[in-house]
Parts: structure tokens; sequence; C-alpha cells
């Protein structure tokens, strides 16, 4: 399964599916984050820090722990 | 009184609106249900006086973030006339569901789009007659932070209010329940009205970024940017200081003095020495607070403190921490007490606990006066930077290891996601309004706690009567001695002891009371002292300087960020305990090693 922690920075994908309790699959999906939405990975931090992610008009970093969430499949 | 709730997302200018719509009147508050302070503000709309209450950002009402919870707690635990509604222009296509979250709670609504200008920038138009009628709401363009069409704005809110009917708190209770039909109702709304080009075209944030959040630049940059902000505030409130103090300075000798030289010597005293200086050392942090605001309305609104802690989040996440901790810990180097003021935009309650606990730890610049003094007296030239570079390194290595021992206790559960907002540069009206209500907010809430703090440290320093000030007669002089068994094994003497009870006050005034303790002054006290301590002793005393307590300022910020004395009580012991910890392990290892 390849999941949005999966991704490197250029790359894009699909969201497909968002595995998550409820309080962070609210606040993903108010930030844009919805089922069939293309994703792009911007850049990632060192040190196995947080991602910078495009979805739509957003600009959103995020922990791997929570990319690792979020499943999708290739654009 | 008619009230007026203001609601958005973060990152929309909300506060913006608030300022521009009530200018300096707003207070921080409490209202009922709701355990957090919120900003709000009494203001002249159509001949009456109506309550505007800025409640916190949120992205959604049926979430679980703590923002969240108190948004729909002060929903269900006060009337209103009607709900502002602020949005971002830029970001329809998602921001939209919340306007219709509210709209199905049957609350009287206005719906405010912010940021044209932006969204002028960005190629997104938007009808909003078209909008209007689609909702069935009123909705009206603006930029809160230009001006440009607030006047039709503020008269459509005035309108709205008069025709509007007060929703009990009630009513909303029972309305507060999931609903569905949202999303689609907002994917149909979105098609009718509003044009998104595919992606959107700002490219400068995008080329800021590419150099700021560089793989190898990103963190000297921040650093620099750090260092920069640092030495501008206390370049610039170093000469407003001296300022204050002369004018304290003379106020007192030219008309405080003479006033009471017919009172009793106890009460002169009290009034001149306690009251009085107490308050001339809260009035000494004003400049570093409005200049402090200042610099973090620029880091906060221009959009890099979310670079920052974009930069700074792998190591901190170690810790329990995120990268906005770090931002305020290094600015704590500075002043605690604003750093302190500084992580309320922490959303999740733990993680600004955690964040609070670590920042009294930042070696301050105050406690480095008493360093550069004592390591001037004890140590040659060549070896006091040394000493003053390890307690550098001692502050950060006990402020990581507080997060890490209480990183169990304080957890955050809050997932760590974060908007990037696009750059912009704050007005100078949002930034000077910024850091006159935190000076406000400070004097408010730490001035009584201070006030009497002074008065007890002056009492246990001046009594019983008749014995002469600081000295070892005095009640802080016996509790020193009493103190002695617990101080003797970290090589703290009876004349150290008292310093410490005065440096609980602030940290300004421990050489002062030095020089009243020893009754020298200057070169002949630090000849006195490099005479009668050696430098094992004086390092000790350093090492729980550091620690034990920042100043009486930063425990009344802790209080009333945190509004829980028990958090108090736990951060004091901590730092006390680990004050003596250390100091108890180096001197003894010291002395174990033949020094």
């Amino acid at each position: 399964m390849s999941t949005l922690a999966n991704l490197k920075p250029g790359q894009t994908g699909v969201i497909q599916a968002i595995h998550s309790e409820q309080a962070l699959y609210y606040r993903l999906a108010a930030m844009g984050f919805r089922i069939g939405k293309t994703i792009e990975v911007v850049r990632s931090a060192r040190f196995s820090g947080p991602l910078h992610v495009r979805v739509g008009s957003t600009d959103i970093m995020l922990r791997r722990n929570e990319a690792r969430h979020i499943e999708l499949v290739a654009a | 009184m008619r009230r007026i709730a203001l609601l958005g997302m973060p990152n929309t200018g909300k506060s913006t609106f608030f300022n521009r719509i009530t200018g300096a009147s707003a207070r921080v508050g409490n209202w009922p249900g709701v355990t957090i302070d919120l900003m709000g503000a009494k203001i002249l709309m159509g001949g009456e006086m109506v309550e505007v209450v800025d409640l916190p950002g949120i992205y959604d009402l049926h979430g679980f973030s703590d923002d969240e919870q108190v948004v729909r707690h002060f929903l269900e635990n006060n009337a209103i006339d009607l709900a502002l509604i602020i949005l971002n222009s830029c970001q329809l296509d998602r921001q939209l569901s919340l306007a219709l979250q509210l709209k199905q709670l049957n609350l009287p609504c206005l719906l405010l789009l912010n940021m044209a200008d932006e969204a002028k920038r960005f190629g997104v138009t938007v009808d909003a007659a078209k909008m209007s009628e689609q909702l069935g709401l009123p909705v009206m363009l603006m930029s809160a932070k230009y001006g440009e069409g607030y006047k039709p704005a503020f008269d459509a809110i005035g309108h709205a209010l008069r025709n509007s009917q007060t929703v009990q708190p009630e009513q909303m209770h029972e309305k507060l329940a999931a609903e569905d039909a949202i999303e689609q109702k907002m994917e149909q709304v979105l098609k009718s009205a509003v044009q998104i080009p595919p992606r959107l075209s700002d490219d400068l944030t995008t080329k800021i970024d590419r150099v700021m959040l560089h793989p190898w630049l990103g963190l000297p940059i921040f650093f620099g940017v750090m260092y920069l902000l640092f030495q501008a505030i206390f370049l610039l409130s170093k000469p407003l200081q001296d300022v204050i103090n002369w004018a304290l300075l003379g106020f007192k000798d030219a008309a405080l003095i003479p006033l009471l030289s017919t009172a009793p010597t106890w009460a002169s005293g009290l009034l001149v020495d306690g009251i009085y200086n107490g308050v001339g050392t809260v009035a000494a942090f004003v400049p570093i607070i409005v200049l402090f605001f200042l610099f973090m309305a620029i880091v906060e609104d221009t959009g890099y403190l979310s670079r920052a802690a974009f930069l700074m989040d792998a190591l901190m996440a170690r810790m329990g921490l995120d990268g906005r901790s770090f931002v305020m810990l290094l600015l704590g180097f500075g002043c605690n007490v604003p750093a302190l003021m500084g992580t309320r935009v922490m959303r999740s309650r733990a993680l600004r606990l955690l964040t609070m606990m670590v920042i009294p730890l930042s070696l301050c610049s105050a406690r480095l006066q008493v360093f550069l003094f004592l390591s001037a007296a004890l140590f040659s030239p060549k070896a006091a930077p040394l000493v003053l570079f390890s307690l550098y390194l001692m502050s950060f290595a006990t402020a990581f290891l507080t997060a890490i021992i209480f990183k169990r206790r304080l957890v955050s559960h809050e997932p760590f996601v974060l908007e990037m907002p696009p750059y912009r540069f704050p007005t100078l009206r949002q930034m000077v309004l910024r850091g006159w209500h935190e000076v406000r907010h400070f004097l408010n809430r730490a001035s009584k706690f201070i006030v009497i703090g002074v008065v007890l440290v002056w009492v246990l320093t001046n009594f019983p009567a008749g014995v002469a000030p600081g000295s070892s007669a005095t009640w802080a002089g016996q509790i020193g001695a009493w103190m002695a068994p617990i101080l003797d094994p970290v090589g703290i003497n009876n004349q150290l002891a008292i310093a410490l009870i005065f440096g609980f006050v602030a940290k300004e005034i421990v050489i002062g009371s030095l020089a009243v303790i020893y009754g020298m002054e200057g070169a002949a006290l630090s000849q006195h002292m490099a005479g009668s301590l050696d430098w094992v002793q004086a390092y000790s005393f350093m090492l729980f300087t550091l620690i034990y307590t920042p100043c009486l300022s930063t425990i009344a910020t802790l209080k009333s960020e945190s509004k829980s004395l028990r958090y108090v009580a736990m951060a004091l012991a901590w730092s006390l305990g680990l004050a003596w910890v250390v100091s108890f392990v180096f001197y003894q290892s010291a002395r174990a090693l033949g020094y």
C-alpha cells in the first residue's frame, strides 16, 4: 500500500483513503484533504522531519506519522 | 447588550478584522463555559453598544481540537445576535464548509470574504451577489488589512444586527449535532459562484520558500533570523528601559521621598523600597514586551513561524515539543516573560504547558548581568567567556532534560498538521495593536502578584525592626541560616542565600542586593567576593541562580497563562529541585577532585 509518507519531493498522488482516528480525519478534511484530490509533496525536512505538501490551493506541513495514514494511488 | 461573535478558519485575517472594527478598545476577558481568555470589545454600532467577541480560528465545528471545543462551548453558553463568518477568498473551496455548518445551526450569519486583495493577485474571482443568493446569507467582499470594502461591510453588519433575533444558548445546544449535507451543498455553490484557476500562481512564496526552507541553508538562515531579532529587540529596548528607569528614579528623588519625609520610616521604606521599586521593576519589562510582540507579529503574520516550525520539528518532536517551541525557547534567552506569552500560538494545551516548563530555563538577559559580574570578579579574563559559554550550554541542557522528563506527563495528542500560509507583510497598525494588547494584558495580570511578592521580600529583608536591611539578622538572614544544612552542601553561604531570596523578585537586583548585604559596591565588592569565595562556590552559585527560578514576573506570567496554581507549583518545585541537584553534583565532584 502506498501512503503519503512514501512519496518523494516532487511526486504527486491521488488520495484514496484517510485511515485515521476521527479528530485527525476531520482536521485533514477541513484543510482540503478529500478522497480523489491530488496531493503533491513539495519538500521534506532533514533528519526525517515533517513533509511540506500541497493540496489544491493550500500548503500544509505534517509529520510523517500523520502522512502514513493517507493512502494514495498513482496520479 | 447585543453580541456579535467572530468566527472563521485560522489565517483568514479574522484578528485583523477584529482589530479594525474594535480599534484599541479590545480587552482580554473570560466568558461562561470557556476556559481560555478571549478578546472582546464593546463598540458603538447604529446608535447602540454592541459586544464583539473574537473566537479562536477553527477549521471545523465538529473537530476535536482544543480551539474547536472552545468555540462549541462558547456557543452553548452565550447568547448571540449575529455570527460574522470570515473566510479567506482564496481558499473558498475548502472554507465554505464552515459557513454552511454555522448556517445550519440557524444562527443569524453574515459572510465576510476577506483578503479580496490577495484573491485578486491569485486570479480568484468571486460573485458575491450570486453566492449570497445561493446561500441565503448576506455576503460582503473586503480586505481587512487595507480597509478596502470595510465601510460597506460595517454598514451591512449594522443592518443584519437590526434584523436579527437573539439566539439563546439552549437552542444552540440542541442544534450542535452532526450533519452531512454540507459537502454536497458546498460543491454546488462553488461550481456556480466561484472560479479558481487549477494551480494558484503564487510564484513569490514558492521562490522564497526555496531559499528559506533549503535543505542546507534553511537552518543557518533560521538561526541568523533569530539572532537578528534577538539583537534588534535588545538594542532597541535598552535605551527605552534606561529612560523609564531614569524617569522613575527622578520621580522618586524629586517627589516621593520629600513627600514621605514626615512619614514613619517603616511606611516610607515599604512604599519606596518595597512597592515603588517593585512597580519600577515591572515597568522596565514594558519596552521589551512591546518590541518582542512587534517582532513576533512580523514573524507570525509573515508566515515565517510555521516555516521555522518545519525546520526545527525533527529535533523537537523527539522531546515532545514542536518547532514552534524552539522559537519561543530561543526568544526566552532575551526575556522569559514575553516568550511565555508567545506560546499562545500553540493550540494544544499539553504542548503549551510543556513549552512553558522549558522556557524559564533559558538564560535571560537579567541572569546574564549576574553572571557577567561574578565571572569577571572570580575568573581570569581568559576563563570568563568560557564560563559564560558553559552556562549557556547548561541552559540548553537543563531545558532539554526538562522536556524529556515531562513529555510523558504532558503528552500532546493533537496531530501536528500546520498550514503554511503564503508570505505576507503585516501592516504597522497590526503590529502596534498587538504590542499594545500584550502589554496591557501583562500589566493587568502580573502587577498585583508582583507587588505582593515585592512587599514580601522587602518585609523578609528589613524585619525584625531595628536590624540593618539585608543583614544576617533579618528574617531573610534567619531563613538563610535555617537553610544552611541544605545550601552548605552546594557551597552557598549565608550571604549568598540572602541574595537568592532577593533574586526571587528579579535577577536585576541580585548584584544590588549583594552590595547591600556586604555593605560595599562596585570594584570593592568584586574584590571582597573574590577574596571570600573560591571559583567552585561562585560557579555553583551561578548554576543555582540559572536554574532555581527566573523571577517573580515570570512566575506571575506562568500563573496567568496556565491558570493553574498546581502547574506553577510543579514548575517551581521542579526547577528548585533541579537547581539543587545540579549545583550539588558540580560542587561535590569539584571538591572531590581536589579543587
